[in-house]
């Protein structure tokens, strides 16, 4: 089970942030992960955010998107 | 012919570099049938949506397993939710997966149909938000999913316990992961030569919950995204594993998957549920499968409140769901299957989610 | 042939919503009393001979309006009920003449709700060349209904050079649509309650009466076109499949959805492909025409984003089929009703 989608901080108010994924936004509870700022992305389940991704996390997707990421390699 | 036109639209990525040579060649390599199981209901969907199947070299055999809360929730569990939604003081409230689940005799889509205040909500949050403008109903959240989901139905627990908010119940039905799959792994009925593991449950459990497959069954464990090529990635991965002849918990998903796991989502999960025994469609019942509530938080706990008895499943006739989730059917070799059991008329639970693997197979699966 | 059977005792939202339980009910309730040669097709709008008129065929055709809220971005039920009309008659090739408009309105509504839809209706009806002939109006008690229904009735004159419909395409055509899909679905979805997450995006509500004229007189070799609404592109594929005994296959790369409805589908575990729009037409051309069709399609206004998704095959018969971006092949199945959000 289990849909979940990275999506990305526009604005934080106390625990909820809106997140944009990919230009839909939706209110999320920040509650289960740390350290989130303005602009970083987080991994969204059923309105909760469960995991800060990080730049190249972010990249690594970006670069599946777009195919062109080569595959785990060692 | 073949016109080309400027697009900016959004895709999903193909594979890049040849991530299908890399499974050819280590499936010819091993030169034997391999069974590897996709545990995920999410995995099994995004198996069907992609036709990756239909790309697989013929001796790597894809089987799903039992991750879709939806097929293993039992059907007693239903029957409770239906009774629920009869009561005029109940607004139940539910993740759209289980509106057209069928307890024994109805759904919650017939309920609403028939006056039931049912309500679909995209997360626990929303639930809560209407028990705060409610204050006159209860209102019911349906509390199913495994880890993943486990830790934010927790935390809006405690935000209703700490506002004293009486009226927010749960009807608790939540599942961990591996104990089932140790269930598959020391089974013995199906022979799993590797596992595709949860990759969302895996952001909150870590994979290293994963590792007594390796180190005590000896199968190759890779923890999986939920991009195609993700999934092309990792059962690559899994059929070097096996080329090579090692079995180890390996991370494919690793932007978002560390071996720790989120230890606020974990605590979070501490604080508010204990280990139970659970009933698995399909795998009977699993000691240390369940998540209940603490005593500390009865008092959210619908079943208490209303004094309900949540009934033991009852199987419909000649359903097979039990053998498919445990991987020793697959759904064409149902004798139900496309002949009375069909999306449109579900006999059991992996043809009414949308992901369980019946429907996956009745929908994207019957060709060739 | 048995007939098929109900599985419930009583309506279900997901009867309403153009697919898999909509096509039951039809077939278990509604056709057996009903069925005769013109209804027969179950296409967008039934055509009509008239006698005597050395050759004159109308288009016929009905529909509701049920949509909550009423205002929404990019259209309102005014506009939405005009446009709706107008592009079921446009896929039968027939010029939008005359309709008529029901109002079922709620005690309370207030008039100047009213009157803006019905400013609305007027500006759409007058800008696509369509009449508004006759009417209705009935009031319900309050708390029967949400403000307002429409049910409009469209008649229009058949114009295209040659016969259209799903019984004239044949293996090699090209399917194309004239934009992006899931706009509508997607920007009423976000105004739900219950589902709350928003975005920027309009509704393509648009009557397309305009652009399906230039691609009729384009010289475009044009097979057949569908309205896609409810249901969605794939609602349109597996008709078109099943009533041609042709397979229609799509590739997920070419198919044109905005970020925002993907994101969103993405969210909410929904395909963009069974996501309702209310102004987008699949046209199904000959191959050779698809060039021509694409250019026409370009230089309208709502035709900007037009691309060619795929095509119709003699393998695979009756079947709706799906290229994904890692090249495998699978069925697209008829959406099975209402689209329901999910975390799994």
């Amino acid at each position: 089970m289990c849909l979940a989608v990275p999506a990305q901080v526009v604005s934080i108010r106390g625990n909820l942030a809106q997140v944009s994924v990919e230009g839909a936004l939706r209110e999320v509870h920040l509650g289960l992960v740390d350290d989130v700022e303005v602009g970083d992305y987080v991994l969204v389940h059923a309105g909760f955010a469960l995991e800060r991704w990080t730049e190249e996390d972010v990249r690594e997707w970006r670069a599946i998107l777009d195919g062109t990421w080569p595959g785990r390699t060692e | 012919m073949v016109l080309s036109f400027p697009s900016g639209h959004s895709t999903r990525g193909g594979p890049s570099a040849d991530q299908l040579g890399v499974i050819r060649q280590y499936a010819e390599a091993l030169g034997r049938p391999v069974r590897l199981m996709e545990v995920c209901g999410t995995h099994t969907m995004v198996a069907f949506r992609s036709g990756l199947r239909s790309l697989l070299p013929e001796n790597v055999l894809l089987i799903s397993g039992p991750g879709c809360p939806v097929c293993v929730t039992p059907n007693g569990y239903l029957d409770t939710a239906v009774e629920l939604s009869r009561r005029p003081d109940v607004i139940l409230t539910t993740f759209g997966d289980l509106m057209r689940v069928p307890g024994s005799n109805s759904s919650l889509e017939k309920e609403r149909a028939r006056g039931a205040a049912v309500q679909v909500v995209y997360s626990p949050l929303d639930a809560v938000a209407l028990a705060r403008e409610r204050r006159d109903k209860n209102v019911v959240f349906l509390a199913v999913g495994f880890e993943t989901t486990a830790p934010g139905i927790a935390l809006v627990l405690r935000t209703a316990r700490e506002e004293d908010l009486q009226n927010f119940l749960v009807l608790c039905a939540l599942k961990t992961m591996p104990a089932p799959m140790r269930a598959l792994a020391s089974g013995g009925e199906v022979a799993i030569d590797g596992f595709l593991v949860p990759g969302h449950v895996s952001v909150v459990t870590g994979a290293r919950a994963f590792a007594f497959l390796a180190e005590e069954f000896g199968i190759p464990c890779v923890v999986t995204g939920f991009e195609p090529v993700d999934l092309l990635v990792g059962i690559g991965m899994l059929l070097r594993q096996l080329t090579e002849g090692r079995a180890a918990v390996e991370i494919e998903y690793t932007r978002a998957v560390t071996p720790e796991g989120n230890r606020e989502a974990q605590r979070m999960m501490a604080e508010v549920f204990e280990g139970s025994d659970a009933e698995w469609r399909g795998l009977g019942n699993i000691p240390g499968s369940g998540l209940g509530l603490r005593d500390s938080y009865t008092l959210h706990d619908a079943a208490a409140r209303f004094g309900l008895e949540v009934a033991a499943g009852r199987e419909l006739a000649g359903c097979r769901c039990g053998d498919v989730l445990r991987g020793v059917l697959a759904p064409p070799e149902c004798p139900l299957f496309d002949r009375v059991c069909s999306p449109a008329s579900p006999q059991g639970p992996c043809m009414v989610s949308s992901e369980g693997a019946c429907a996956a197979w009745w929908r994207y699966g019957r060709r060739g | 042939m048995t007939l098929p059977r109900l599985r419930t005792d009583r309506v279900l939202l997901g009867h309403g919503g153009g697919g898999l339980l909509t096509k039951e009910l039809l077939e278990a309730v509604i056709i057996p009393a009903l069925d005769n040669p013109l209804l027969h097709p179950l296409d967008d709008a039934a055509l009509l001979p008239v006698e005597g008129s050395g050759g004159v065929e109308l288009a016929f055709t009905t529909d509701s309006y049920v949509v909550s809220p009423l205002f929404f971005p990019g259209g309102d039920i005014g506009r939405l009920c005009v446009a709706g009309t107008v592009n079921d008659l446009a896929v039968k090739g027939a010029r939008p003449l005359w309709m008529s408009l029901g109002l079922v309105l709620e005690e309370g509504l207030a008039i100047a709700e009213l009157e803006r839809v019905i400013r609305s209706i007027a500006e759409t009806a007058q800008a696509v060349g369509i009449r508004v002939v006759t009417g209705d109006t009935k009031v319900v008690e309050r708390g029967r209904g949400d403000g307002l229904y429409i049910n409009t009735a469209g008649i229009g004159q058949v114009v295209a050079p040659a016969p259209l419909g799903p019984g004239c395409i044949r293996p090699g055509d090209q399917i194309i649509v004239n934009g992006t899909l899931g706009d509508h679905g997607m920007a009423i979805m976000a105004q739900r309650s219950g589902i709350s997450f928003s975005t920027e995006l309009l509704s393509d509500c648009a009557p397309l009466w305009d652009l399906v004229w230039m691609v009729l007189q384009s010289g475009v070799e044009l097979h057949a076109m569908r309205d896609l609404t409810r249901g969605g592109l794939a609602a349109a594929l597996c008709d078109f499949a099943e009533s041609s005994g042709y397979g229609l296959r799509v590739r997920e790369s070419d198919l044109p959805v905005r970020p925002e409805v993907r994101g969103a589908c993405d969210l909410l575990g929904f395909e963009p492909i069974a996501v309702a729009n209310e102004g987008k037409i699949m046209f199904v051309c000959a191959q050779e025409s698809a060039g021509l069709l694409m250019a026409t399609l370009r230089a309208h206004p709502r035709g900007q984003e037009a691309a060619v998704i795929g095509e119709v095959t003699a393998e695979a018969p009756g079947m709706a089929l799906l290229v994904t971006s890692i090249g495998g092949e699978r069925i697209i199945d008829m959406p099975p009703g209402e689209t329901l959000p999910r975390i799994c």
